[in-house]
């Protein structure tokens, strides 16, 4: 049981969130856990290997030479039923590039936990949403967590999501690298009992079974592999309101309200800024700030990523006069940066709708300060007043 | 009210360790809390700084700090580098050495800025105790004691949940208890 102070059913506890993502695992009574180490990851795989030294967890721990091997093992090790969890960053999800998409075809339910962390070169530890973003589309639901607490929590619901009959795919639960994976805030933790119920043990279909053979991942070219890839398409589409659901029943349970986006003073918001990951309370805190100074000033987060909230996106922003959107990334030759064109292409259809301006921030670590959010409301506010965008990217923090 | 430290040492002294420490004994009292790291890939002696934000209210804020409430200098070889530890320190602010004896120096960039300071000889505490120079727990318990921030039983608590074995735990105990008593206030 978790150190710290009992409320109702819940405790308060002190963790970072590395320990936050390990203890929703042991919680989660995974199974299998498959991981090489590297930072700053390296503190999860470490704890729920202590977990299951102390004999607190009942899992096999595959130590394996790659996360290569690492992705690999969790495919075999979730087709054969078991709840599967692993963790990576940056150049490590590089690695397991092409066992990512075979994990989402294949539909095994694997829980990823990624610290995210900038890919090189030049050789950099700290966060950028690059990793994230690279995989965007090899089929994986994805999260981000904007503090410790919902790295916890989203770790949990992770499980149930992934496992869920109407869904079957492997989930990323996004933590920025060092600010919260080592970041240590207060956070609830749910008794196990409640943990149990809400995530009972899976209950796993066409699971290899040595007595009734079948065929995992055979070749299939022209005459069926549009027709598999075009099923994969409707069932990922089709996840969406069982995310919902579970997110809304796990909303229930823990009394923190989860949904695809969160929204901060968007009622009357004439410019907002749209983030991700531990931004989200930073921009809130500054727009906090500039709404006493009578500026109408809104915040869009998203917590689900991939399947992307085009809707909930679309009702929120088609009526805010300019939009910043904020991306910890860049993506060389596109049109703007990642967030930046799924937020474009979300619009596009409304009829009324924001100017739009991107901004790259943030990359490799550099500090998102309290300045440069007040710096994209500033850019937000200036294009919403004159109608024009001055530039459509801008780079903030770069000297 | 936020409440913002920032700590200074160097590589492999736990200056990590003492604010997050220090952070997980504010959760104990029911405060909200945010620590954060600031370092590069595992660097033996070169400075590295820590970050604690204190608050009653949730903290949202993600970002270093700049402007810090109380600096907490942990190992002596920067105390001569004035510009790397006081920077953005507020006037009024809390300044906690390690030191034998405050140089004038400092004493007078104090005094202009209007910092409490407060010395400790966390050196021969931690030869006393460890037999090798470990200031952060020392200076963890000075801390304690300048800022009243937070109570000595909470830090010790935090502490036994860090140091499972009972002889870290103890040894630690102690550097924290005799620096909390023996810190004192220059001025």
């Amino acid at each position: 049981m978790a150190v710290g102070v009992q409320v109702g059913r819940q405790t308060r506890v002190g963790m970072s969130g590395n320990e936050a993502v390990a203890y929703a695992v042991k919680q989660s009574n995974v199974d299998v856990v498959a991981a090489y180490p590297i930072t700053p990851q390296t503190i999860i795989v470490e704890r729920i290997a202590e977990y299951v030294n102390n004999g607190e967890l009942n899992a096999a721990c595959v130590a394996v030479e790659s996360e290569h091997s690492a992705l690999s093992a969790c495919i075999g090790a979730s087709l054969t039923g078991a709840r599967v969890f692993t963790a990576t960053s940056s150049q490590g999800l590089a690695l397991m590039w092409e066992i990512l998409w075979i994990a989402s075809a294949m539909r095994t339910p694997i829980v990823m936990a990624l610290a995210n962390r900038a890919l090189s070169a030049p050789i950099n530890i700290h966060c950028s949403h690059d990793d994230a973003y690279a995989v965007r589309d090899a089929g994986w639901i994805q999260f981000f967590a904007e503090d410790v607490q919902e790295a916890y929590d989203l770790t949990i619901q992770a499980f149930r999501i992934a496992e869920d009959e109407r869904v079957l795919f492997p989930v990323i639960v996004n933590l920025d690298g060092f600010i919260l994976s080592h970041g240590v805030e207060a956070l609830y933790v749910l008794d196990d009992e409640s943990v149990n119920a809400f995530l009972p043990p899976r209950k796993p279909i066409n699971t290899i079974d040595v007595e009734k053979p079948m065929t995992y991942g055979p070749l299939v070219l022209y005459d069926y592999y549009m027709e598999f890839k075009r099923a994969q398409a409707e069932a990922f589409n089709n996840s969406y309101p069982a995310i919902l659901g579970i997110l809304q029943e796990y909303s229930k349970l823990s009394g923190r309200n989860y949904a695809p986006i969160k929204t901060y003073g968007m009622e009357d918001a004439e410019a907002a800024l749209v983030v991700l990951g531990s931004s989200a309370g930073t921009a809130r805190f500054v727009a906090r700030r500039l709404r006493e100074q009578g500026k109408k000033v809104g915040v869009v987060s998203l917590t689900l990523y991939r399947p992307f909230p085009r809707d909930e996106l679309a009702r929120v922003l088609r009526r805010v006069k300019s939009v910043v959107v904020m991306d910890r990334s860049y993506s060389f030759g596109s049109p703007g940066a990642q967030l930046f064109m799924d937020v474009a292409s979300a619009l596009y259809d409304e009829k009324e709708r924001p100017l739009l301006v991107n901004a790259v921030y943030g990359l490799g670590g550099r500090d998102f300060t309290a300045e440069q959010a007040e710096m994209a409301f500033r850019i937000a506010l200036e294009t919403a007043r004159s109608g024009e965008v001055k530039e459509r990217q801008v780079w903030l923090g770069v000297r | 009210m936020v409440y913002e430290v920032r700590w200074h040492g160097r590589g492999g002294q736990g200056v990590v360790t003492a604010s997050d420490l220090l952070a997980r004994a504010a959760v104990l009292e029911g405060k909200y809390v945010y620590h954060a790291p600031e370092f590069g890939p595992e660097r033996r002696g070169a400075p590295v700084r820590a970050y604690t934000r204190i608050s009653n209210e949730p903290i949202e804020q993600h970002f270093g700090i700049y402007n810090p409430d109380a600096v907490v200098v942990i190992d002596p070889s920067l105390l001569k580098l004035h510009d790397l530890i006081l920077s953005g320190i507020k006037p009024g602010g809390l300044l906690v050495v390690n030191a034998k004896t405050v140089d004038s120096d400092l004493l007078e960039r104090a005094k202009e800025l209007r910092l409490s300071l407060w010395s400790v000889d966390a050196y021969t505490i931690a030869m006393d105790i460890f037999g090798n120079p470990l200031y952060n727990t020392p200076m963890l318990g000075a801390f304690t004691r300048a800022a009243g921030l937070v109570k000595l039983e909470s830090v010790l608590s935090a502490v036994k949940e860090r140091f499972r074995s009972p002889v870290a735990f103890e040894r630690n105990a102690e550097a924290i208890k005799k620096a909390y008593e023996e810190v004192s206030k220059i001025v």
